[in-house]
């Protein structure tokens, strides 16, 4: 027990010694490299909580892609940067931000160390209904079964994100394919890399979304594995991101919440409640949303990633 | 309990540090790596909240860890929107600034007083 309290200080002390230099780095490029560390090791201290299914999310969003995204925003930011510096704040200013961040630093820890033990809970009651979902991870039936409204809304949020980005792109365009977020000449390493990761990607993706149902994973955690398996093979240059307009790519986009919105709409029909399932059938149906949500994480993660089209339609 | 009481303190450290940030660093960017810094910090106080709700078998409370999830999802789907507008605030004017007298002076002015 004293090696674990004394391992849970110092990986406390290290997440906190890692976030502080993302805030303190001098250059935006090594603040992004540091976010990623962050990531990785947060995904850790959610592993301490016993909150696995997070441990996954965050090491493959938060950390993962999340890095992609910013590493590539950083590159192109570059030339921004030295101007930005002479807008840096008065130390006055800082002095009374630094005060301000402790006195809400202090508040927020007076809070987690007034926390009742044990506190209110759900999850006696997510426990009693686990056996009519037919699962056996209870995050998963949160998210699927018991407030499958917030899963389905989120990806709506997803889509507008999509949405989003894309209206960035000047009128001339519309319709064509992100720019390339990569090296103009491939490191023969990633190309390698490329080469070999994805079948074992993929195959890993699938199974962390499949075993979803009963252990730690899911439909997020199995769709962004994919979705970095697609973001290798596009860094590594081999293959090209899709035109915005192509017509598989938008069926794709929405396939998750429209899937699980006509599941949601069925239910209100067939078993008497608006995003009820079915006794008996709730396991298959569940399987079946999970299938096209992952797909759609799958999908929307490197489009966001790729950003607005930078090419003109090829018609 | 001891290990989800100490998450729960660096929530709260990690939501005054990417305060800090938010406030204090110029940078779009830099806010945005900020303001990602808080978010994570207030996943990790939820974190406190599902390990103290540990109870019919469970190790934690699943309701708070679901959210969590579902939070890191739209927070990567912020952190993109934001960055796109960053990015096009720069392809537009070749500069990247966030001070509401930018636009009111040309640029050779407003660079250099303070």
């Amino acid at each position: 027990m004293s090696v674990l309290l004394a391992l849970d200080i110092g990986l406390a002390l290290l997440v906190f010694a890692v976030a502080a230099r993302t805030v303190f780095a001098r250059g935006a490029f090594e603040a992004v490299v540091d976010y990623v560390a962050y990531g990785l090791l947060l995904s850790i201290v959610w592993v301490r909580l016993f909150a696995v299914d997070v441990a996954l999310t965050e090491a493959a969003i938060g950390g993962g892609v999340t890095g992609v995204l910013l590493v590539g925003a950083a590159a192109r930011l570059r030339g921004a940067e030295t101007v930005a510096a002479e807008e840096s704040p008065s130390a006055s200013l800082r002095v009374v931000a630094a005060c301000l961040c402790l006195l809400v630093t202090a508040v927020l820890a007076g809070v987690v160390l007034l926390l009742p033990y044990p506190g209110p809970t759900l999850a006696p009651e997510s426990a009693r209904h686990l056996a009519e979902t037919g699962l056996g991870n209870p995050v998963t039936a949160v998210l699927i079964a018991y407030r499958g409204i917030d899963t389905m809304l989120e990806k709506v949020v997803l889509v507008l994100a999509v949405v989003g980005v894309w209206s960035l792109a000047p009128d001339r365009f519309w319709g064509g394919a992100p720019g390339e977020a990569r090296a103009a000449q491939p490191e023969p390493t990633l190309a390698f890399l490329a080469q070999v990761l994805p079948p074992i990607g993929i195959l890993v993706g699938v199974h962390v979304f499949w075993a979803g149902a009963d252990e730690p994973g899911g439909a997020f955690q199995g769709g962004a594995i994919l979705a970095a398996m697609w973001m290798i093979l596009m860094m590594a240059r081999l293959t090209e991101a899709p035109p915005i307009s192509a017509l598989w790519l938008r069926l794709l986009l929405v396939a998750g919440p429209v899937v699980f919105l006509a599941a949601g709409v069925a239910g209100a029909v067939i078993a008497g409640g608006f995003f009820a399932y079915p006794p008996g059938l709730a396991k298959p149906l569940i399987l079946f949303i999970e299938t096209f949500m992952t797909l759609t994480i799958a999908v929307t993660l490197p489009i966001l990633v790729a950003g607005p089209p930078r090419r003109e339609p090829v018609e | 309990m001891i290990s989800a009481t100490q998450a729960g303190l660096i929530g709260a450290a990690l939501v005054g540090l990417g305060l800090y940030g938010l406030i204090t660093n110029p940078q779009p960017l830099r806010k945005i790596l900020a303001f990602n810094l808080i978010g994570s910090g207030v996943f990790l106080m939820f974190g406190i909240i599902a390990r103290k709700g540990a109870a019919a078998g469970f190790p934690a409370d699943p309701v708070p860890q679901a959210m969590v999830i579902t939070g890191i999802v739209v927070a990567f789907a912020a952190s993109a929107l934001a960055i796109a507008l960053v990015l096009r605030l720069y392809e537009e004017t070749g500069r990247v600034t966030l001070r509401p007298d930018a636009w009111t002076k040309p640029p050779s002015d407003g660079a250099g007083s303070e």
